[in-house]
């Protein structure tokens, strides 16, 4: 074998050892690393893993939000306006987490309720993650399958599936005032259920 | 009426690109010396007009026009008048505007300095860059219309994003796309070389320092990204492999791998058919990057439902641009093979380690932001992939190439003397260890600080090595000549990099905490007193604000005042409030008050606090702009500038291509 071609032979089979454990790790990093989003009625439904980390996708229920005084504790439930599913978060949530802001939590099932590591909320108030709302759509659709019909008087709600935002009144009434429609211990009288958004 | 103006302007340019991209190239093919000569008026007239679309455009925010969508989108009558410049760019349809704005001082610049090269190969070199210029054109003109009307026009505006209202978005997008944009130069070279089928080394010569300065302004448009997010996103971190970043980063790492392999390129006219690809792929990965930002694709591939015309436009237009130069490269690329041969050991592989570590790293990072699209695509589910995977796998890829990093420039071309590697490792691995001994006296304790100690050294001493020794060998005023400085800059700044990105991750000091007015926080080695928070006012925006003494030991060093700000549309924006230093940033920012309030405006109310202690964290920004101004004083290096009149390397035709004794030397 001349010089030339035993380098080549070399370089050749170094790129392609390389290049199968790049390959390998790569997929194995991925596996490790990857995350599947749901929807509370996915959750209800018994699809989501158990023990596993996953993605929650949906809608900060109105006047859901609790915070625990004196610790960074604050639950409040996520909902695709067909079922809810309670969430505990520990720490400082994004700016734009509000009731009604759709959010993707990242964590955990432990009891009855989802344990979030992470919440996410959109930098843009007026939109909805589409995975989020593709998830609420999903459920829309498993709920009319299932052909109840006692709900259906949500869909004469708003169109919009982005629910109305918080007003901004609310923080302009002063800092820290007497806490507003987020704080208060009585949930509001349930708000229409809006239809998912586009289709 | 005179947005009416600007959109004739984008018409006119655009027609004028398109005669740019035919005229010029047939004129190569016919070898019609007229037909090439048009490519420079063209090129300066496209950029008038582009130029005048984009005046307009600066004009309708100043002057208010909320008649134009784009504005009433992306402003309101509060916008302060230093934040109506960058609102500009502030969303899609602008930030195109400038792209190509940016794409046409770029090839005026080509169309100005390209005069030494052969008239045909620039005539093909402008010719390209027109084809770019009149797809965005095109795209803009067709789907994303800045001047687009609002009737009846509203009162006022919406806004600009909060998140964007901040001194990091006047820098951060003209400078990432100058890095992007500048690939181009280094793609039409690549693309003008393989349609003239041959490939002077004096040509890559010269479009090296292009690819250093376009390299060299995506570092700094990266580093400005990190820096904004750090001190507006009110997370304290500096790197989150967020998409939108991942885009940016993939044309870096493969623009890093092209600067060496066109230095390889440039002095030994080896490995030229791979600086081709390497700069196809460059190009085409800024193209992805500016595409999947900007359309939103990349939260969702469902977006193109959106708008199905923008992704239909998008994919059509990255299939042309990157299945044509790849078909090319594929009938044309045996024609430009050629170069020297090196020996296994020399300093060639060792830059053909790092290349192959840097776009393998880049590939991973294309499939962890793409995987979800794929996903989504093949309908297995929202999936979502995690930092940790990016995080793994790239320590693991830049691990061989920081190992080979200061052996580099310490071997010879063609064949390097192992003996001198093991000299010069013996010197670097000694000093390494001496680091890592001093910063465990110093309280450096356990592995990742005494690794990111000893990693750091590793790569800086390796780096000094090469200096002394230039230092010794070389004649006075020749030691370090532009180029070489510039080399040594980077590589002192990826040291610099390494220090602030692996001391940081594992000494930070992070808590969330709650605290009521009068009550202390011990983070790290410091107090932190929570002095309340009262209510201040900005131009455009209403602002709690609190006062957090910081002290250490008794000593009080510094009062931050962090803030969450309201804009008039209710958006609520958290400015951390930053105590920077050389060795640590001390980091406040204000989450939300929490429990009952008892004074009057529930000043005395309990408040989240995020308290962070963050030693080296500048070390990283120094890192990036170290590497900046090495691509930048690399470019500048005279050698570049003067052309030889016998290029060293001459023309290749189609024959085997390595044998040594076809090699001229």
């Amino acid at each position: 074998m001349n010089p030339v071609r035993k380098r080549r032979l070399i370089a050749a089979a170094l790129i392609l050892a390389s290049v199968a454990a790049a390959t390998a790790l790569t997929v194995f990093a991925l596996q490790q690393n990857m995350t599947y989003l749901y929807s509370p009625s996915e959750v209800e439904a018994g699809k989501s893993p158990i023990s596993t980390p996953f993605r929650l996708g949906g809608v900060v229920r109105e006047g859901s939000i609790r915070r625990v005084s004196g610790t960074l504790q604050t639950d409040f439930t996520v909902t695709d306006r067909f079922h809810d599913l309670r969430v505990q978060y520990t720490g400082i949530l994004p700016d734009l987490f509000r009731e009604g802001q759709s959010v993707i939590a990242t964590g955990h099932m432990s009891g009855g309720h989802f344990t979030a590591t992470e919440v996410l909320a959109k930098h843009d108030e007026t939109y909805m993650p589409k995975e989020v709302a593709d998830a609420i759509a999903k459920a829309k659709a498993a709920h009319r399958e299932a052909g109840s019909s006692e709900q259906g008087a949500g869909s004469r709600g708003k169109t919009d599936g982005v629910p109305d935002l918080s007003p901004p009144t609310q923080k302009k009434s002063g800092p820290g005032q007497a806490p507003g429609p987020a704080r208060s211990s009585l949930p509001p009288a349930s708000s229409p259920l809006p239809a998912p958004p586009q289709k | 009426m005179i947005p009416e103006l600007g959109q004739l302007a984008l018409i006119l340019a655009l027609l004028l690109s398109a005669l740019q991209c035919v005229l010029p190239i047939v004129g190569a093919w016919r070898d019609h010396r007229p037909l090439m000569a048009t490519a420079r008026p063209l090129a300066v007239g496209q950029f008038v007009f582009v130029g005048i679309a984009f005046g307009i455009l600066t004009h309708a925010f100043l002057a208010q026009d909320f008649s134009v969508a784009y504005v009433a989108q992306n402003s309101n009558l509060q916008l302060p008048w230093w934040y109506r410049f960058p609102a500009v760019w502030g969303a899609h349809e602008g930030s195109l505007l400038l792209w190509v704005l940016i794409l046409d001082i770029w090839t005026l610049a080509v169309a100005a300095l390209g005069g030494k090269l052969p008239e045909r190969f620039h005539a093909r070199v402008l010719g390209v860059l027109g084809f770019v210029a009149f797809g965005f054109l095109l795209f803009s003109l067709t789907t994303s219309n800045p001047f687009a009307r609002l009737i009846p026009a509203p009162m006022d505006g919406a806004d600009l994003n909060p998140v964007l209202q901040d001194p990091g978005l006047i820098m951060h997008p003209p400078v990432l796309y100058m890095g992007y944009v500048g690939f181009s130069v280094a793609f039409a070279f690549a693309i003008a070389a393989l349609l003239g089928g041959e490939l002077q080394s004096a040509w890559v010569r010269w479009s090296r320092p292009w690819t250093n300065v376009a390299w060299g302004f995506l570092s700094a448009g990266i580093v400005a990204g990190s820096w904004w997010a750090y001190s507006e996103l009110g997370w304290g971190g500096w790197w989150f492999w967020d998409p939108v970043e991942n885009a940016s980063f993939m044309p870096w790492l493969v623009g890093a791998a092209l600067v060496h392999a066109q230095a390889v390129t440039d002095k030994r006219g080896g490995l030229r058919a791979w600086t081709l690809l390497l700069a196809i792929f460059a190009f085409s990965l800024s193209l992805l990057g500016t595409f999947l930002v900007r359309s939103g694709v990349l939260t969702s591939v469902h977006s193109f439902a959106a708008d199905p015309k923008r992704g239909v436009f998008i994919l059509g237009f990255l299939a042309v641009v990157v299945g044509g130069s790849l078909l090319l490269y594929a009938l044309r690329a045996r024609f430009v093979a050629g170069g020297k041969p090196f020996a296994l050991a020399s300093r060639e592989t060792l830059i053909l380690v790092g290349n192959l570590m840097l776009t393998v790293a880049a590939a991973t990072v294309l499939l962890g932001t793409l995987y979800p699209l794929v996903g989504e695509a093949l309908d297995i589910g929202r999936i979502s992939v995690g930092a940790p995977y990016f995080g793994f796998l790239f320590m693991l890829l830049m691990t061989p190439l920081v190992l080979a990093l200061p052996f580099a420039p310490l071997s010879r071309w063609g064949k390097a003397d192992p003996a001198s590697w093991k000299r010069a490792a013996w010197r670097i691995v000694g000093l390494s260890v001496l680091a890592g001994i001093i910063g465990w006296i110093l309280g450096a304790r356990g592995f990742m600080p005494l690794l990111g100690v000893t990693a750091a050294t590793y790569v800086l001493s390796g780096t000094a090595l090469y200096a002394i020794k230039r230092w010794k060998e070389a004649p006075a005023g020749k030691r370090y000549p532009l180029e070489m400085f510039g080399m040594l800059c980077a590589h002192v700044g990826v040291g610099v990099f390494i220090a602030g990105a692996i001391l940081t991750r594992s000494l930070s000091v992070e808590q969330d905490v709650a605290l009521v007015p009068g009550q202390t926080a011990h983070v790290g080695a410091y107090d932190f007193r929570f002095d309340g928070v009262a209510e201040t006012q900005g131009p455009n925006w209403l602002a709690q604000q609190g006062t957090v003494e910081v002290s250490r030991n008794g000593e009080a060093i510094v009062t931050l005042h962090p803030q969450k700000r309201t804009y008039p549309r209710g958006q609520v924006q958290t400015e951390a409030s930053i105590h920077p230093g050389v060795f640590r940033d001390l980091y406040v920012s204000l989450g939300d008050p929490i429990g009952p309030s008892t004074g009057p405006g529930g000043t005395n109310g309990e408040w989240a606090l995020r308290v962070y202690d963050k030693p080296f964290v500048r070390w990283i920004w120094a890192g990036g702009l170290l590497m900046m101004l090495g691509g930048f004083c690399a470019a500048a290096d005279k050698r570049f500038r003067v052309r030889r009149e016998a290029p060293e390397a001459v023309v290749e035709t189609p024959s085997i291509p390595t044998r040594p004794a076809e090699q001229n030397a």
